[in-house]
């Protein structure tokens, strides 16, 4: 029997109809899998309006474009989005669909999983195609980062997977390309929805540490919520978020919300900078593949000058402030 | 109300971690082990429903022989009833599999209104076994669940709030519903001496798949989607440079380093 199924998909997400230009990111490692399969990367998105979104997607290279409108889709629940997407997956039939390992790609994805009786991979750090079989290799940590372990699903179509946000390069915007767009219809009662999101309220300081650049953590030795201050003051003159180890968290200097490693996110921003933090293998589990890694900590034997680029034995209450300070002078702000 | 609470017993996180390489899977036998650390907080959840709002908690592990642990602990903190799903064929399930068995196990309890689970396993690391089971029992799917702030067993409604990228989301379900808790939703409570004693004594009941009316063929390694391939250690990361010298100087090339790297706006 040929198989029938065919072209790699990618989930748009989006928050109430909004998106952000890492919405559209998995296009390009979708597009680098179609290439190798000599097929089409598309896109699918479900929404109460689809058309800017769909057409987004086509200028970020997505061929076609398969959408859901629907009132009921306003904001993302997974019983209504899983109903709709396994209706498209179930239709046309993608070799291989990709999600980004987000809350929403992790909620979507599993539920559709389920649904449709295949199998799922989670949180890839890497992606490619077995030249034999034909068939994706997903890579991702396993156990605390210690080991890189790949898997083949070679067993149910689609192939499913959810991708650690920025671990692949952002496709070019480009306003002359265009998608085919192919729309679709999937009508759901209200009353046959089983959740409804009755408010967003956005954190006062919103922590998106899985999609920032720069992480400034602050560990065991800043030693109290004042001196968080101090972590906080260099995040925010960086324009970045502020992360936390679990030996912070714990002591409750800093809400959970902040805590990078093996028991809170991982994280891969191009700069992350560790004050008074020792580099437990917990939480270097959840920041080891950032690009640039900084670490200032008192005591010289600490595991994570390791694995620093750049190490600085000393007390992060002298050097921090410093920091600030000049990269307001040379910054402008 | 009735109350599952889904727990896993995952190598201690100290602990130095052996894979069987033919199979891809963990060598379990001969590490330590410990519950889960996000599954107390699940089991805690629970037990503050209980003392809320009234109801009845049972416990359920899949696992081999020494996973009982888990659920002594459980009784030793006040679960009513603890089943253990312990069958040859169960070892290596992935997710989907992992899912399934749970499924069934909680079809077989019967009645239940609401299932917790902690958000993600230390082991796996995947998080999406609760959402999987939710779907499969046709439950309401609430994850990343920061703080529960009401039910209404009568009117078979839940509230929670989801902490997601960016924000908190307070969301309303539909009762039966499999909430995945986040840390710090809860302290997780002691066991105390009493508490120990009396589950040392508890006979626990055992289910395999027949009990359960699981498809063997859905299950263990044999019924995993997904195979391990190739087993590596992530390439070494070395160490940088060292900067050295008047904290002044320091922070001035290092600032200089970081600007030319130009991510910094």
């Amino acid at each position: 029997m040929a198989d029938e199924h065919k072209d790699v998909w990618v989930y748009i997400e989006h928050k109430d109809g909004v998106t952000t230009p890492m919405s559209y990111e998995l296009l390009g490692a979708g597009k680098m899998l179609a290439d190798t399969l000599g097929s089409k990367v598309c896109a699918f998105v479900i929404g109460e309006k689809t058309e800017e979104i769909a057409k987004n997607a086509g200028n970020y290279g997505a061929a076609t474009v398969y959408a859901i409108d629907g009132a009921s889709f306003k904001t993302f629940r997974p019983d209504a989005f899983a109903k709709a997407g396994a209706s498209l997956v179930s239709k046309f039939k993608p070799d291989i669909v990709l999600y980004r390992a987000t809350t929403q790609g992790q909620d979507l994805s599993a539920a559709m999983a389920a649904q449709l009786e295949v199998g799922l991979g989670s949180d890839a750090i890497d992606l490619q195609i077995d030249a034999g079989s034909k068939t994706m290799k997903l890579t991702r940590a396993a156990f605390g980062g210690n080991f890189l372990a790949t898997y083949m699903n070679t067993r149910s179509k689609p192939q499913m997977a959810t991708v650690r946000p920025k671990v692949f390069p952002m496709p070019q915007h480009d306003t002359a390309k265009n998608a085919e767009i192919v729309k679709e219809s999937f009508s759901m009662a209200e009353d046959d929805a089983r959740t409804k999101v009755l408010q967003f309220s956005q954190s006062e300081v919103a922590v998106n540490l899985i999609e920032a650049d720069i992480i400034v953590s602050g560990g065991r030795g800043v030693g109290g919520s004042e001196g968080f201050s101090v972590v906080k003051a260099l995040a925010d003159t960086l324009g970045g978020a502020m992360g936390a180890s679990r030996a912070a968290v714990d002591s409750g200097w800093v809400p959970y919300e902040h805590q990078v490693g093996q028991t809170g996110k991982t994280v891969k921003p191009k700069i992350y900078i560790a004050c008074g933090i020792s580099g437990a293998i917990q939480h270097l589990a959840g920041m080891r593949t950032s690009d640039c890694i900084v670490a200032i900590n008192k005591d010289a034997e600490a595991p994570i000058f390791k694995i620093a680029s750049f190490g600085i034995v000393g007390d992060y209450k002298q050097i921090v402030p410093k920091l600030v300070e000049q990269f307001k002078q040379k910054l402008n702000k | 109300m009735k109350i599952v609470v889904c727990i896993k017993q995952v190598p201690d996180t100290e602990a130095e971690v052996k894979w069987d390489l033919q199979k891809g899977t963990l060598k379990r036998e001969g590490m330590d082990s410990i519950t889960n650390p996000f599954d107390e907080f699940a089991l805690e959840e629970a037990l503050l429903t209980k003392e809320k709002y009234d109801g009845e908690i049972v416990a359920i592990t899949m696992g081999p022989d020494k996973a009982m642990d888990v659920l002594r602990n459980a009784l030793a903190l006040g679960v009513d009833q603890v089943y253990h799903i312990n069958d040859p064929a169960i070892a290596g399930s992935d997710t989907l599999g992992t899912s399934y068995v749970l499924a069934k196990a909680i079809e077989k309890v019967g009645n239940v209104d609401l299932v917790f689970c902690g958000k993600q396993a230390t082991d796996g690391n995947t998080g999406i076994v609760s959402p999987e089971l939710a779907t499969r029992l046709g439950f309401s799917q609430l994850t990343f669940v920061a703080k529960v702030d009401e039910i209404d067993a009568a009117g078979k409604k839940i509230k929670v709030q989801r902490g997601i990228e960016g924000g908190i989301e307070t969301v309303e379900a539909k009762l039966p519903a499999v909430v995945s808790v986040s840390k710090g939703i809860n302290e997780p409570r002691l066991p105390n001496l009493m508490g120990i004693r009396k589950a040392a004594k508890v006979q626990i009941p055992a289910w395999d798949c027949d009990a359960i009316g699981a498809a063997k063929d859905k299950v263990g390694t044999e019924g995993s989607h997904g195979k391990v391939v190739e087993l590596t250690t992530p390439p070494p990361r070395s160490a940088g440079e060292m900067l050295k010298g008047e904290m002044e100087e320091v922070a001035n090339v290092l600032v200089g380093k970081l600007l030319d790297l130009k991510v910094i706006k």
